[in-house]
């Protein structure tokens, strides 16, 4: 575009500039909607139903105080295994950070979990745990574990020397050198493993309650497979997919406030 | 420190015939420091002068309480600063080579480090920090990111940092070798002058024998691994033969 070329209605540049970014945001949606509505002329409901339909029964989920207890117990699910699966890795990647031996130990152990697939975890768990929350909560620390530790591991591996020696010349107490120091250099990389299983957590989620629970999203689409209802699995599939881009607006937001630090010229792309 | 009747005063930091050893995998051992002895004062400011890998920075690092010595003893105002490191907490600081400013936090976020860890009331640590920032020139950039300071400045950070907890101690690991020659020559006549006008002890590194000229009362020679090669006090009252005299012999220690 020209230097000299009009604005469009005389906006002020910085109006141009947010209709620009929002427009970037919205744009892929809409692209995604229309294709979807052409498919849903174009065949028959029951395989592709039309958007005003799929959208009707989403807030029709939404304001059933049932079918939404449903929503929340999912992503009650997520976020509780996600937590776990964080804490927990985060113990071991502060024990493998601190103990060459406990590395040694530890390392291969995790990576041949990572090698078990999650819908093998989803079996064992069946097998071995009666209770549902129980069940699901292990399925999800355990398939979510192996990331989160190795990530947390990474970062505390790749904290610097000399930044670490100058807070240390300060003689700060154990806690004074995690809150100044430990902490800040970590936490870009315990976000992005936030955002990365998030995805995860939320397929391996559906899966576990479609086989090994009475409720919950993963239930509900099961529900919706039998009844042969598009319309519904798609409501409900929307209702996981808003969680999971809702969180990660939340993340990204929070990456924005917290790593305001860092210069335009530190991003290479 | 003053010194009761009949007693010596208590040297700051005390080098007691110290040897330090590294082990180096497929190498043997590494003899970094050897039978090392060496007083410092309180008030002087001691510059140590040596080639690369001489040993300069084992002993900066054994005074900070970073290492232990393989053989003698290392006190700082009579205590060890390895064994007893929490002790010293307030009591010692470092200016190292390069800034090493955290980049998440802003100007006056990193002066206030140390004074988090002496456990400063925030608004306390927060006012001393600002007074620092002004007195080294600094006001108006409080809160920018290290990011958006430059060499020079980043470096007073550094030095404000330092200053701010009050430590009698000052350990100076080259602090102006990495700044552009006259952002460093005035960044250390400030510096010096600091020292002197809040009576400071202070050990600098360097490999510049005009800088040790500038900054120290003291010049101490090291040669490889570290000894004593040559150890004499620059009094402000030395004429240009004196002066040209020390430096032929540092410059003869240096290239034996």
């Amino acid at each position: 575009m020209s230097a000299t070329a009009p604005r469009p209605n005389g906006a002020p540049p910085g109006a141009v500039a947010a209709a620009r970014r929002y427009g970037e945001v919205v744009a892929p949606y809409l692209v995604l909607a229309a294709v979807w509505q052409l498919a849903a002329l174009a065949f028959p409901s029951y395989l592709f139903p039309p958007l005003d339909a799929v959208l009707a029964r989403f807030f029709a989920i939404v304001t059933s105080a049932k079918q939404f207890t449903d929503v929340l117990a999912t992503l009650w699910r997520i976020l509780a295994g996600l937590a776990g699966a964080f804490l927990i890795g985060g113990v071991i990647a502060f024990v493998m950070a601190q103990s060459r031996t406990m590395d040694r130990f530890l390392a291969p152990i995790l990576t041949f979990f990572q090698g078990i697939p999650a819908l093998s975890w989803v079996v064992f768990a069946i097998i071995w745990i009666h209770g549902i929350e129980l069940r699901i909560f292990v399925i999800m620390v355990m398939t979510t574990l192996p990331a989160f530790t190795f990530q947390i591991l990474g970062a505390l591996r790749a904290i610097s020397k000399d930044l670490f020696e100058m807070v240390l010349s300060f003689r700060p107490t154990r806690w004074g050198r995690f809150r100044v120091m430990v902490l800040p250099s970590i936490l870009p990389d315990i976000l992005t493993a936030w955002k990365v299983n998030l995805g995860n957590a939320s397929r391996v989620v559906v899966v576990a309650e479609l086989v090994g629970a009475t409720g919950g999203i993963g239930y509900e689409l099961l529900q919706q497979q039998q009844l042969f209802d598009m319309t519904g699995a798609l409501a409900w599939t929307l209702q996981l997919v808003f969680f999971v881009l809702l969180v990660q607006r939340l993340l990204a937001w929070i990456e924005t406030h917290a790593f305001r630090y860092r210069a335009a010229s530190e991003h290479s792309l | 420190m003053t010194a009761g009747p009949g007693r010596l005063e208590e040297p700051v930091v005390r080098f007691d015939r110290v040897t330090k050893l590294f082990e180096r995998p497929g190498e043997g051992t590494f003899r970094a420091v050897d039978d090392l002895s060496l007083e410092i004062h309180a008030g002087t400011r001691v510059a140590l002068l040596g080639k690369t890998g001489c040993g300069k920075s084992t002993m900066f690092n054994m005074i900070a309480g970073l290492l232990d010595p393989t053989e003698g003893t290392v006190t700082v105002n009579g205590r060890d600063p390895f064994r007893e490191f929490d002790s010293f907490r307030g009591k010692l600081a470092v200016v190292f080579q390069n800034d090493r400013l955290l980049p998440w936090r802003t100007a006056i976020g990193n002066v206030e480090i140390g004074l988090e860890m002496l456990g400063l009331a925030p608004q306390e640590r927060h006012d001393m920090a600002q007074r620092w920032l002004t007195q080294l020139g600094l006001g108006g950039h409080e809160n920018d990111y290290p990011h958006a300071l430059s060499g020079g400045m980043r470096q007073r950070v550094s030095i404000a940092r330092a200053f701010a907890t009050n430590a009698g101690l000052l350990l100076c690991d080259e602090p102006f070798s990495a700044l552009d020659e006259i952002t460093g020559q005035r960044l250390r006549e400030e510096f010096v002058s600091l020292v002197r006008e809040k009576r400071k002890t202070a050990v600098f590194i360097t490999h510049s024998i005009n800088e040790a000229f500038q900054i120290g009362d003291r010049i101490v020679v090291l040669k490889r691994p570290a000894r004593i090669a040559y150890d004499v006090k620059i009094s402000p009252d030395l004429d240009a033969a004196e002066k040209e005299a020390i430096r032929a012999r540092i410059l003869d220690e240096l290239s034996a």
